[in-house]
């Protein structure tokens, strides 16, 4: 009977708890707040979203405001219910152009990058030349988009390309510079080849910074496609704005900014994903970490 | 295991061959700094460590010896050749861990074997080999970021190791470390060291490693660096931590750190300085000059 009251963890059960016991009850502590947090990052912006909706339906309804001002969230939903095959052939149409623009940034990027990494002079002559060309407005640019290539799918895919491609080249060509010393000192050291020290070593090191700006891409090909359908449109969902906008359906005119809204997110995440599978785990939070100072 | 294969080790010969060696090249921030006329030799299986202030050019000197960089003037011979390339027969441990961190603990010694198209189970088996034999064993599928510092710079050791090159170069490998885990890992480095009577060229600027690890010692002057005086550390082997308390060991230290106060790389501000120098090294001696402003 002695023995059991010595047994270690119930010893003094009005005493002092063990160190064992204070460590359980921190980690319990630690994981509920953990939890907590993770919930609290979901609710907390939902619930926002949710309180505004209520507000704006209730002062559209309250203070009757003209529908083709502003539409109560009810009559938007109802308007994408009533016009969803719309909305989805036309989105449709709108994500073509943007992979097509977003595909044509990386594929023209990537390796316009690598030539401003690998070789001096072209970077001297093009690197500024290309960050100038930043400050030309690319919706300025689609008027002319339009005389030379017409209304087809051309200028849309090359106005969502032109916006898109320079976060890409960026990007890449910073991570592929961002090469510490001691890499190269190593790889050379291990009879590594310059094909094989790029593939092993430098182009994994530069991943992180390059979906960085394929994210960035991503967005900004949105952007581009839907600029190219104001001006030239025949279809998508830039075209349904305008449209919209012309006959006053201004919930149908709502009905698309949500479309778009919820498609750039989509093809956000996406990216995102693919992050996710590419890169190991910790590499996607810490995209930004520099290496440490030499 | 290969006595034969050994045989070498014993003989007198210079394995590597530094001649009038000096290096003059300007650092980002516009200081030049220099090497000025090193010589020395190596013997196959020996242990040879430099010590000096930052700034003396330890490092360019350790990357000149990897063939990493090119020297201003004088030559690197290895076995008789002349070193104009990067060399390939050698494992080398920067200050940094230089992991790649997408890459396990595993995965980033496996680097080595591609690199060489080793055999690649001989060469994982070898790997698991070695990160037993400095404690990290169970840590094979660990990322970088899931290991400390220490562990990390035991990985990038195992690394240096697998492919049991001739000549191991280490640049300061434990210079970023907590003095718990530095003891561990010269420990560590003695045992793998002398276990496969590794040569070995050391970078440091701490006195106790270098007297602990060596058969030599190589003392540069602050900049332009020179060598000052090479000392023979003649302690027996295994070296142990306890031998660090003995007078041999501290007569060493003595000597060493006696060069250093004669020039102006360590200041005293009292007398007594006995007291000043225990083993606690480059923490300590960056705190004296600190004060010595």
């Amino acid at each position: 009977m002695t023995e059991a009251a010595d047994s270690p963890a119930f010893a003094t059960p009005q005493g002092e708890p063990s160190i064992g016991d204070l460590e359980a009850g921190v980690q319990q502590r630690r994981r509920r707040r953990l939890r907590r947090e993770r919930i609290g990052s979901l609710a907390y912006p939902i619930g926002m979203m949710v309180a505004v909706l209520v507000v704006w339906e209730a002062a559209a309804r309250l203070f009757s405001i003209p529908p083709y001002l502003l539409p109560a969230p009810s009559a938007i939903v109802l308007s994408m219910d009533s016009n969803s095959a719309v909305l989805i052939k036309e989105s449709m149409g709108t994500t073509f152009e943007i992979l097509l623009g977003f595909a044509f940034s990386v594929v023209v990027g990537v390796p316009l990058a690598l030539a401003i990494y690998l070789w001096r002079p072209f970077a001297r002559a093009v690197y500024p030349l290309l960050v100038s060309s930043q400050a030309v407005p690319k919706v300025a640019v689609a008027p002319l988009f339009l005389v030379w290539f017409g209304f087809g799918l051309m200028p849309k895919v090359l106005i969502a390309f032109l916006i898109a491609f320079f976060p890409v080249v960026i990007n890449t060509a910073m991570g592929l510079a961002a090469l510490e010393r001691e890499k190269i000192y190593l790889a050379r050291s291990m009879g590594l080849g310059p094909f094989a020290t790029f593939f092993k070593i430098q182009l994994p090191n530069a991943m992180p910074s390059i979906f960085a700006g394929l994210k960035i891409s991503i967005t900004f090909a949105v952007v581009g496609a839907v600029v190219g359908e104001f001006v030239g449109g025949q279809g998508g969902l830039g075209y349904l704005l305008l449209i919209a906008n012309g006959n006053m359906d201004t919930a149908l005119l709502f009905a698309g900014i949500v479309a778009l809204t919820v498609l750039g997110v989509v093809l956000f995440l996406l990216i995102g994903l693919v992050e996710r599978m590419v890169l190991p785990p910790h590499a996607v939070e810490h995209a930004s970490f520099g290496s440490e100072s030499m | 295991m290969g006595a034969g294969a050994r045989k070498i080790a014993d003989n007198d010969h210079a394995y590597l061959r530094i001649e009038n060696l000096s290096k003059v090249y300007a650092t980002r921030d516009g200081e030049v700094r220099a090497l000025n006329n090193i010589s020395f030799t190596q013997r196959r299986g020996e242990f040879i460590s430099h010590v000096g202030p930052s700034g003396c050019g330890k490092s360019t000197l350790l990357m000149i010896a990897a063939g990493l960089i090119p020297p201003s003037s004088g030559a690197v011979r290895v076995g008789g050749r002349t070193v104009d390339r990067p060399r390939t027969e050698i494992g080398i441990v920067f200050q940094s861990p230089v992991l790649l961190d997408w890459r396990t603990a595993l995965g980033n010694i496996m680097l080595q074997a591609e690199a060489r198209k080793m055999n690649r189970k001989e060469a994982a088996a070898r790997a698991r080999e070695l990160l037993a034999a400095v404690g990290l064993g169970g840590f094979e599928e660990r990322f970088p970021h899931e290991l400390s510092g220490g562990m990390r710079q035991r990985v990038s050791i195992c690394r240096a190791l697998i492919h049991n090159p001739d000549h191991l170069l280490m640049d300061e490998p434990f210079g970023a470390l907590d003095a718990l885990t530095r003891d561990q890992l010269v420990l560590d480095l003695q045992a793998l060291v002398s276990e496969r009577r590794m040569t070995v060229l050391f970078i440091t600027h701490s006195i106790a490693e270098a007297v602990f690890l060596s058969d030599r010692v190589i003392v540069m002057t602050p900049r332009p660096g020179s060598i000052d005086r090479i000392i023979d550390i003649k302690l027996p082997r295994p070296r142990t931590l306890a031998m660090r308390e003995t007078p041999e060991f501290a007569e060493y230290s003595r000597q060493i750190l006696e060069l250093f106060l004669a020039r102006g790389v360590l200041r005293e501000h009292r007398t007594g300085a006995e007291k000043e120098y225990d083993n606690d090294r480059s923490s300590g001696f960056a705190r004296l000059r600190n004060t010595a402003g």
